[in-house]
């Protein structure tokens, strides 16, 4: 046995060292550990300042003894290499783990020792804990909004057969794998509008503006027959002659009084909100927003000059702009742009605002997708013969947008990020139903409960999406 | 012919849609304007506005025009989103620096703090602290001092205000300083690229910086002293403090979420330069003889930053463009002074929401324009 340097922890008294300082680490951890625990203080017949920092004293000493390279044991080696390599980093690990340690006793304590769960009313909620009676008695209405309880019944069955119609593309077999794209890009959101538009609201508020969706698609399926030469045209005529039929010749107000013939009252989107609110929102922003934002991101790369001036104006202006200005802007200015009898919907101002402001960024994403392609794409496209669509459908979008997915789904993010915005025009979405919940006189003070609920719902639907699109990415991870 | 007609044809049916739609707009705000009696103009701009902001950086009152109450919202918008960027940065860098620790401990600390508060909408988080948070601070008059100078109570912070005799002398010195350390940095620079030699810039820089005032103070005659806020009673149970500078906790709020929100953004993007210098630059480098704080300042910094500015000037600019949800917890900001009360009095919306739109389009077109042109300059000549 050598002699033994304190100052110098070396590996020929290994164990001397270990267990001294192993012991010494031990002891800081388990002192935070009582004191936030147990609230037992056994240093303190100690000064007050000393006995604050001796566990960072002796846990910083036990960690410089144990610092011994190459040691030959193999949990030691990755112990250092992990949190103990300089003495400044044994000081950021000790701090890190006290801070843990110290914090973990009043959060549990907040959400579930001292919390009340049971009861539904506020006399249950006298404890030093969280409250979540209060998230309980309003549920619905964070779920929901104001839509009437009787009818919720309709909102929940849009949202399960939106779900299962939109899973099955897991569940599709190989011979249909090849109109899943199809499925997904024209029927599904068709469904989609249809269960909205028709079954939640039940009105004839938002008629106007399914014709017009409906024409559209109904043209798009009917486009994919028409020969590539008069395609151009039969795109310049059709949905808008689609949109005058249907709207003036087949669908009389009489007829479509779907209130009246399936017996579902009307909500009016006024009462629309709460969670459910956030979800059609960002579904329909998220569907408008992908085409016109790939639209602009062409348009920005065109050889028209004038079409690519066109495209920089708009996505410039979107971009400068906050989206609150603009949902501003479609509350109070827009309607003076329409003529006095034209009504439409405060929903559908706010969905088209936000599709608009979010399609700017979209459109910034994948042109970043289409510069990186290296120009070879390009001209061997060209080089056999295809057009500006075929080459861009067939060979460039498919290669670019697989490029920006998690430029995308960054986007797309901000998107649901972006919803509680809406409290502007008056929409109140989870966000805004807590605001008018936290004001109820009979609820007073239960704030912080509220907006944790949030977050959490908030922050769990983010993580998942941006776990999602990492999935998404690797999967379509292509070596080039 | 025919190969003009294809070049021209899209283009033309493009401009007529767009003429089309706007002229369409513009024909029905004018008859709508019409049928409601509302003129178009600028001129109530000039006019006395009547109505009272309770935070601002310039003398204001409801005597003020129109345009004053907007540059006070300006200024408002300016005051949160600088504060907000100072602390967004010094903690964004730190933490994306973290991220790239070996230490395992700070590392996840880092990571989970990153993925914890960039999951959260920004609004969510402002409503939070300004309603749950910091409406869990004492009143004022249980209020216990910080540093025996600063209060923080559930009115805002209260903290001393600074009075100078003599400020001029004390700001030139300043200038002085910052002038010296950049010719000191010019020479330095043309030092090291004539006989390869160092200067220890950064010890000088903080003398400079450090000497200059203190000498104003002794010689020039500068003098600096607090004054300390003190409770006041107003009735039996409202207290208040006087003196001393108070920030509202409108202020304190908003730009506590947006700097801890913007952060998590630019720590992404510190943690994406550094990691975008390549292994072999660090080697390369430290091959031929620098240590490594050479090595990371003469060879990583320079390349890192190249990656990390541009979209950390992005996350400025959408720092400030998400200071308009300051709307949403009443801190007058540009939105909410301008495009709400404003708005409300005058009636005026076209007017108004344009001017707001054009003044943060204006801030974010300038912006980019400097950030293209500094791409420009930086971008490695590749042969």
């Amino acid at each position: 046995m050598s002699k033994i340097n304190f100052l110098k922890p070396d590996k020929s008294n290994l164990y001397t060292f270990l267990y001294l300082g192993t012991f010494l680490f031990f002891i800081s951890v388990l002192d935070v550990l009582l004191n936030s625990f147990f609230s037992l203080n056994i240093t303190g017949f100690l000064p007050e300042f000393l006995s604050f920092l001796l566990p960072l004293i002796l846990g910083f000493i036990g960690l410089y003894f144990i610092r011994i390279e190459l040691s030959g044991i193999k949990q030691l080696d990755l112990l250092n290499k992990h949190i103990n390599t300089n003495n400044f980093n044994a000081i950021l690990s000790l701090l890190i783990i006290f801070i843990i340690l110290k914090s973990i006793p009043p959060i549990l304590s907040w959400f579930f020792v001292d919390a009340s769960f049971a009861g539904d009313s506020k006399d249950v909620c006298s404890g030093s804990g969280a409250c979540w009676t209060y998230i309980k008695v309003w549920m619905r209405r964070f779920m929901y909004g104001m839509y009437p309880n009787g009818e919720q019944w309709r909102i929940n069955l849009s949202f399960i057969a939106l779900a299962l119609l939109g899973s099955v593309g897991y569940f599709a077999t190989n011979k249909f794998k090849k109109y899943l794209t199809l499925y997904y890009v024209v029927i599904y959101p068709f469904i989609a509008f249809l269960f909205i538009f028709f079954f939640i609201s039940g009105g004839p508020i938002f008629f106007d503006f399914s014709y017009g969706i409906i024409a559209a698609i109904l043209s798009i399926i009917v486009g994919f027959f028409i020969p590539s030469k008069f395609k151009f045209y039969y795109f310049l005529v059709v949905p808008f002659a689609l949109y005058i039929l249907l709207k003036y010749f087949l669908f009389f107000e009489e007829y479509i009084e779907l209130g009246k013939l399936d017996g579902l009252n009307w909500v009016e989107t006024g009462a629309w909100g709460g969670l459910s609110l956030t979800f059609i929102i960002s579904f329909f922003c998220l569907i408008f927003c992908f085409p016109i934002g790939m639209a602009f991101a062409l348009g920005r790369r065109s050889g028209f000059p004038l079409i690519r001036y066109i495209s920089i104006g708009f996505i410039e202006f979107w971009r400068g702009v906050p989206l609150i200005t603009v949902l501003f802007m479609s509350a109070v200015m827009f309607p003076m742009f329409l003529p006095a009898d034209f009504f439409i919907d405060k929903l559908v101002r706010c969905i088209i605002a936000i599709s608009l402001f979010e399609a700017a960024y979209v459109a910034e994403v994948i042109r970043g997708g289409l510069q990186a392609l290296p120009r070879g794409q390009y001209e061997a496209a060209k080089s056999l013969g295809m057009g500006y669509w075929r080459m861009h459908i067939f060979v460039i979008l498919p290669q670019a947008l697989k490029l920006v997915i998690p430029g995308i789904a960054n986007t797309f993010l901000a998107l649901v990020k972006d919803t509680p915005l809406i409290f502007v025009v008056g929409l109140l979405e989870i966000v805004g139903m807590l605001n008018l919940a936290k004001t109820n006189p009979e609820w007073l003070g239960f704030a912080m409960e509220g907006y944790v609920f949030a977050a959490i719902i908030f922050w769990i639907i983010c993580y998942a999406m941006s776990k999602y699109s990492y999935n998404l990415e690797q999967k379509y991870k292509t070596d080039r | 012919m025919n190969f003009k007609l294809k070049d021209i044809g899209p283009q033309l049916m493009t401009v007529i849609a767009v003429v089309l739609v706007f002229g369409f707009f513009t024909y029905n705000a004018q008859v709508n304007m019409e049928n409601r009696g509302i003129d178009f103009g600028y001129g109530f701009l000039s006019q006395e506005s009547s109505f009272d902001v309770q935070f601002s950086l310039i003398e204001y009152d409801g005597s003020h025009s129109y345009f004053r109450a907007y540059l006070v919202g300006l200024l408002n918008t300016i005051l949160v989103s600088v504060i907000g960027i100072f602390f967004a940065t010094i903690l964004g860098v730190v933490v994306g620096i973290a991220r790239l620790s070996p230490n395992y401990l700070i590392n996840k600390f880092a990571a989970f703090y990153v993925e914890f508060f960039r999951n959260i909408p920004l609004l969510l988080q402002i409503f939070f602290w300004y309603f749950a948070a910091l409406r869990a601070l004492p009143l004022p008059q249980d209020a216990e001092a910080i540093f025996g100078v600063t209060f923080l109570t559930i009115k805002g912070l209260y903290v001393p205000a600074f009075i100078w005799q003599n400020f001029n002398i004390f700001f030139y010195s300043i200038v002085a300083a910052i002038i010296a350390i950049i010719i000191i940095r010019i020479q330095a620079k043309r030092l090291q690229e004539t006989q390869g030699k160092q200067t220890p810039v950064l010890f000088i820089s903080i003398g400079l910086i450090l000497i200059l005032p203190l000498l104003s103070f002794l010689i020039g005659g500068v003098r600096l002293s607090f004054e300390i806020p003190v409770l006041k009673q107003l009735a039996t149970t409202s207290f208040i403090y006087e003196g001393g500078v108070s920030l509202p906790p409108e202020l304190i709020a908003l730009a506590l979420s947006l700097s801890l929100y913007t952060a998590t953004f630019i720590a992404e993007c510190v943690r994406a330069g550094i990691q975008g210098v390549g292994k072999g630059q660090k080697e390369a480098a430290a091959s031929i003889g620098l240590t490594p704080n050479q090595v990371l300042k003469l060879v990583v910094m320079p390349q890192a930053l190249r990656i990390i500015i541009p979209p950390t000037t992005n996350q400025y600019l959408n720092l400030t463009k998400n200071s308009s949800l300051a709307a949403a917890i009443a801190y007058p900001d540009l939105v909410l002074v301008f495009a709400g009360t404003a708005l409300m009095q005058t009636g005026k919306a076209i007017e108004i929401v344009s001017i707001t739109m054009f003044t943060y389009l204006s801030l974010s077109i300038s912006i980019s324009i400097l950030m293209n042109w500094y791409n420009k300059k930086i971008a490695i000549q590749e042969k």
